[in-house]
């Protein structure tokens, strides 16, 4: 029944997208109110990773146990994690974003995730990407849907991604963006030589949706260039860039400050699959934690004062198993730790519901189960950060779980 | 107000007519009717060009010539006849050359799997290590493929192969079947592109990549002897898309309980691994491959100990308890049920005349498809004959898919495909990756799904590079295994890295035809070198 409603619903939608296409282009909508400047930007992290070692719960003598070799010891220990409150601590490895934790402007919800109980990865970051958990067919993903109700004016560049191709979170009928930041995608392409540029042009001069969707791409990618380039410049005079991707997400963040039509951002790291040597306080899964932190801290410094309408959220599919595996790694879990950050968050807290770790307490025997629902987590961003109605709400994420009052206080109303 | 003024004028199917095309104009984005809103049937000088944009992934050099001097006639009996039509030497040798393509699927795991004795001692590395080896298989699989559909002379075969695939798709990266997406092409899907729906139905079922991939291969009765581990119970995810998506549709008049009917006659649908010594239990070792608990050349066997025997009622029908035969049964009904014939129609009239299919065409091929037990070669040469597939509203305006733009485009430009990786990346770039769509319901091939901004620009850099000859088409590509630093070979700096650039005057002549008024004075105002990359990138070459 839910299912026959939902595609209904869907059907609806792109129905609707390919009328705006097909009218008078781009349709305007309702002038944005005093929401209009808030962002959001999803980190994705790919491949699941642990997040047992990114919040430790030290104060569990089960999380010990299961662990002998990659756990984190506790605060105050040689190596220990990094003291949140009186059961969480932090992986060390990320000192880099204890700052935004001390001043109140980064939260965790632990033991969330996916009421479904796929360990398969894709099924699970399809599922986190459409946010309809156990149903594969959604064809659009719930970024995208974000921007179907979004106030203001649409462009082109309202949702970026960095990376090759639209991830499916964004992908559907709203238009979206998607740049490598890397020398690829600010090279400059065979459609920006001006007299082939002026024969397209010619081409595509008409109101149909083929050139109505040329003069955007090219105004997007224009713009993008153009800004990319400065961004670049300004860069290399600076520091030495940092590892990973915090060259990248600094590029980002200051073209998220410095253009006001961004209003969605999407990146998605990978190496999160940590089934050998995972590492403990040094190791594989620490040296991609440092990098993250870091990446996180850069971005945020490079939104400068916009990291105040913004709200970062970095999820992953599903956590890892609580016992390490004979390889001193861990095996495909279920419940996580979600990380929500900006200038909004009531932050400093670990929220959610913590199930313990005991035998009889772990999900199916082996996992840490999860108590709040991913989407709980989006939807309590959602209503604060644009002011969401439910009817809107139900459009990004359709039948999604109420956020409990516990989860809606991680925002500032 | 349009409607009105022909009213008056016009028969009540000329309205309805009328109606649609008001439709399909709205979703196109037309401002405007055109004064001869009727319709009208394609005149006969653009049929070549249509029944190669239709029939096949359009035209390469010299094919319009051939079909106008054949007859369009000629070329859809040609088309629909595959085996009268032989691929050139160089096709065969090519195809030959793809080493894990001849082997089965048992084969495959044998050969490319993880090492058993090292997924039993846990030796990731030896995991891995085998997995990277594996990867041979996927670059053979898209090689053939693309191979096929730019230079096989059974273009329709082709397009069916694309057509079925997507129906019945399965991704490339869920759990083993990296190792049997091609064997799946090959054993479940081409040998039937043309023939009985009912034997792409159980090619399908039983093929090893589809059991992995809708789970079925797990799909166990509860108390059933055999039931332990992660065989231990029902698996409703086959069944559900056996019929949602394979068979009779989203609306084809089945229940929660018709699943679970489904499901139960489905336990014990399965795969023996290969490598793993199989557990004869004392009685029902007899029987023909892909019987009761004997494996098929696929791998697939029926594992009598989970099966669940008791009686069932499936679509309001009784089904006996007999094993593996209730499965065949429901197949059969499934194969033969109106909103089956309703529902394959509906996506073969989507794929081939209009991404919104006229109702009457619909309608007239479900009544074949039925009258002919699911002959679908009888199915599409109806639907070839039929007013609607001529009728001129329909004339290049579906929006090719990425796949279908990027080997038009190859085609169109003549150049042989010895590398087809560029193709494969441009795919991936426009979020169309060969054997990577991860949900069961395959690509859409409809303009709402393609066109967005992003993809235009994309289109239009790949036809510039292509038209410039900067696409290394020509140039074998690195071979996998020394990717993986195994093998060192000697550099390849003498080989020429691009091909001639594209001849304008060439190209016009091939799609000449097809080009608007529009289109042509442009290109008549730009300077020469850039006309080739014009055409394809032109709105005209972006349709089909």
């Amino acid at each position: 029944m839910e299912r026959r409603d939902f595609l209904k619903q869907l059907t609806l939608l792109s129905t609707s997208g390919l009328l705006l296409l097909g009218g008078n282009g781009w349709a305007a909508r309702a002038i944005g109110d005093d929401k209009g400047q808030k962002r959001l930007v999803v980190v994705f992290l790919r491949g699941a990773v642990d997040g047992l070692n990114v919040v430790v719960p030290y104060s569990e003598s089960p999380y010990y146990i299961s662990r002998p070799t990659i756990a984190i010891p506790r605060p105050g220990e040689d190596g220990g994690a990094l003291r949140l409150d009186e059961h969480f601590g932090l992986h060390p490895a990320l000192s880099a974003i204890m700052p935004l934790w001390d001043k109140g402007t980064l939260a965790f919800v632990h033991a969330s995730g996916s009421p479904n109980s796929s360990r398969s990865h894709f099924d699970a970051q399809d599922y986190m990407e459409t946010a309809t958990p156990g149903y594969r067919k959604t064809p659009n993903g719930w970024m995208n849907r974000l921007l179907e109700v979004l106030p203001g004016t649409r462009s082109a560049t309202e949702a970026i991604s960095l990376g090759p191709t639209l991830p499916r979170i964004l992908s559907g009928p709203a238009a979206a963006t998607n740049i490598a930041l890397n020398q690829a995608g600010t090279r400059p392409t065979p459609l920006d030589r001006p007299e082939i540029q002026a024969a397209f042009d010619r081409l595509y001069q008409g109101n149909d949706p083929l050139s109505v969707a040329y003069r955007d791409g090219e105004a997007a990618r224009k713009k993008l260039l153009a800004e990319l380039t400065e961004e670049m410049t300004m860069a290399d005079k600076g520091a030495p860039s940092p590892v990973g991707f915090a060259d990248e997400a600094q590029k980002l963040g200051r073209l998220i400050a410095r253009d006001s039509t961004i209003k969605v951002a999407f990146l998605a790291l990978g190496g999160w699959d940590t089934h050998i040597n995972q590492g403990s306080v040094s190791g594989q899964l620490p040296n991609r934690l440092k990098a993250l932190g870091e990446t996180l801290a850069t971005f945020v410094q490079a939104l400068g004062t916009t990291y105040s309408d913004t709200v970062i959220l970095v999820m992953s599919e599903f956590g890892r198993t609580v016992h390490e595996n004979g390889n001193t790694g861990t095996d495909h879990g279920h419940g996580n730790v979600m990380w929500v950050m900006g200038g909004d968050v009531r932050g400093g807290k670990v929220y959610g519901q913590w199930p313990g770790l005991s035998g009889n307490e772990l999900y199916e025997g082996r996992d840490l189960a999860v108590t709040t629902d991913f989407r709980a987590v989006i939807s309590a961003v959602l209503e604060s950060q644009f002011g969401f109605s439910t009817t809107q709400l139900n459009i990004v994420i359709p039948n999604g779980p109420k956020p409990s009052r516990d989860i809606r206080e991680i925002m500032r109303a | 107000m349009k409607t009105k003024q022909l009213s008056s004028a016009m028969t009540s199917v000329r309205i309805f007519r009328t109606w649609i095309f008001y439709i399909v104009a709205l979703s196109l984005g037309f401002s405007a009717l055109p004064s001869n809103a009727q319709a009208e049937s394609i005149p006969s000088e653009l049929k070549p060009i249509h029944v190669l944009n239709r029939l096949a992934f359009g035209p390469r050099p010299g094919d319009v010539e051939r079909v106008k001097s054949i007859g369009v006639d000629q070329y859809i009996k040609e088309q629909l006849s595959p085996n009268s039509l032989s691929p050139p030497d160089s096709l065969a040798t090519r195809l030959e050359s793809l080493s894990t393509l001849r082997l089965t699927a048992p084969e495959l795991f044998v050969e490319y799997g993880p090492p058993s004795d090292a997924t039993q001692k846990g030796d990731q590395q030896a995991v891995q290590r085998a997995r990277q080896r594996a990867r041979v298989i996927l670059e053979q699989a898209t090689e053939a493929r693309l191979v096929r559909a730019v230079e096989s002379p059974r273009q329709l075969e082709e397009v069916m192969v694309n057509f079925w695939f997507n129906h019945f798709n399965v991704f490339a990266q869920k759990g083993l079947d990296y190792l049997w997406i091609g064997s799946f092409e090959k054993e479940a899907i081409r040998p039937y592109a043309l023939g009985r729906f009912r034997d792409l139905l159980g090619a399908t079922a039983k093929h090893p990549a589809m059991l992995f991939y809708l789970d079925n291969w797990q799909n166990t009765a509860p108390n059933s002897p055999g039931a332990r581990g992660a065989f231990k119970g029902l698996n409703e995810n086959y069944a559900r898309e056996l019929m949602e998506l394979h068979t009779l549709g989203v609306d084809g008049g089945y229940t929660q309980d018709d699943v679970i009917t489904l499901a139960r006659i489905l336990t014990g649908w399965g795969l023996r691994r290969p490598g793993q010594p199989f557990q004869a239990r004392a009685a029902r070792v007899v029987g023909a491959p892909g019987s009761e608990n004997v494996p098929d050349s696929n791998g697939f066997y029926f594992d009598s100990n989970r099966h669940d025997f008791s009686g069932k009622v499936f679509l309001g029908r009784t089904i006996k308890e007999s094993g593996i035969s209730e499965g065949e049964e429901a197949l059969d009904i499934l194969a033969q049920h109106p909103s089956t014939a309703r529902h394959i129609s509906y996506e073969l009239a989507q794929y081939l005349v209009s991404d919104d299919p006229p109702k009457s065409l619909v309608d007239r091929l479900a009544k074949e498809f039925l009258n002919t037990r699911g002959d679908i070669r009888a199915v599409l040469n109806t639907l070839f004959h039929s007013p609607e597939f001529w009728d001129g509203q329909y004339f290049a305006k579906k929006f090719k898919t990425p796949y279908e733009y990027v080997i038009s485009a190859v085609r169109a430009s003549g150049y042989p495909l010895v590398n087809a990786r560029p193709l494969l990346g441009m795919m991936q770039q426009l979020g169309m990756p060969l054997y990577g769509c991860l949900t069961p319901d395959g690509y859409k091939n409809t303009q709402a799904a393609w066109l967005n901004p992003s993809a235009m620009t994309q289109r239009l850099n790949f036809a510039v590079a292509l038209a410039a000859g900067r696409l290394p088409l020509n140039q074998r590509p690195i071979e996998p295994a020394e990717q993986m630093g195994e093998i060192k070979q000697p550099a390849t700096e003498n080989q020429p890295s691009r091909v001639e650039p594209l001849d304008s005057t060439n190209l016009t002549k091939l799609l000449g035809d097809a080009l608007s008024a529009e289109t042509r004075t442009t290109l008549d105002n730009s300077p020469g070198p850039f006309r080739a990359a014009l055409i394809l990138g032109s709105p005209d070459f972006m349709h089909r």
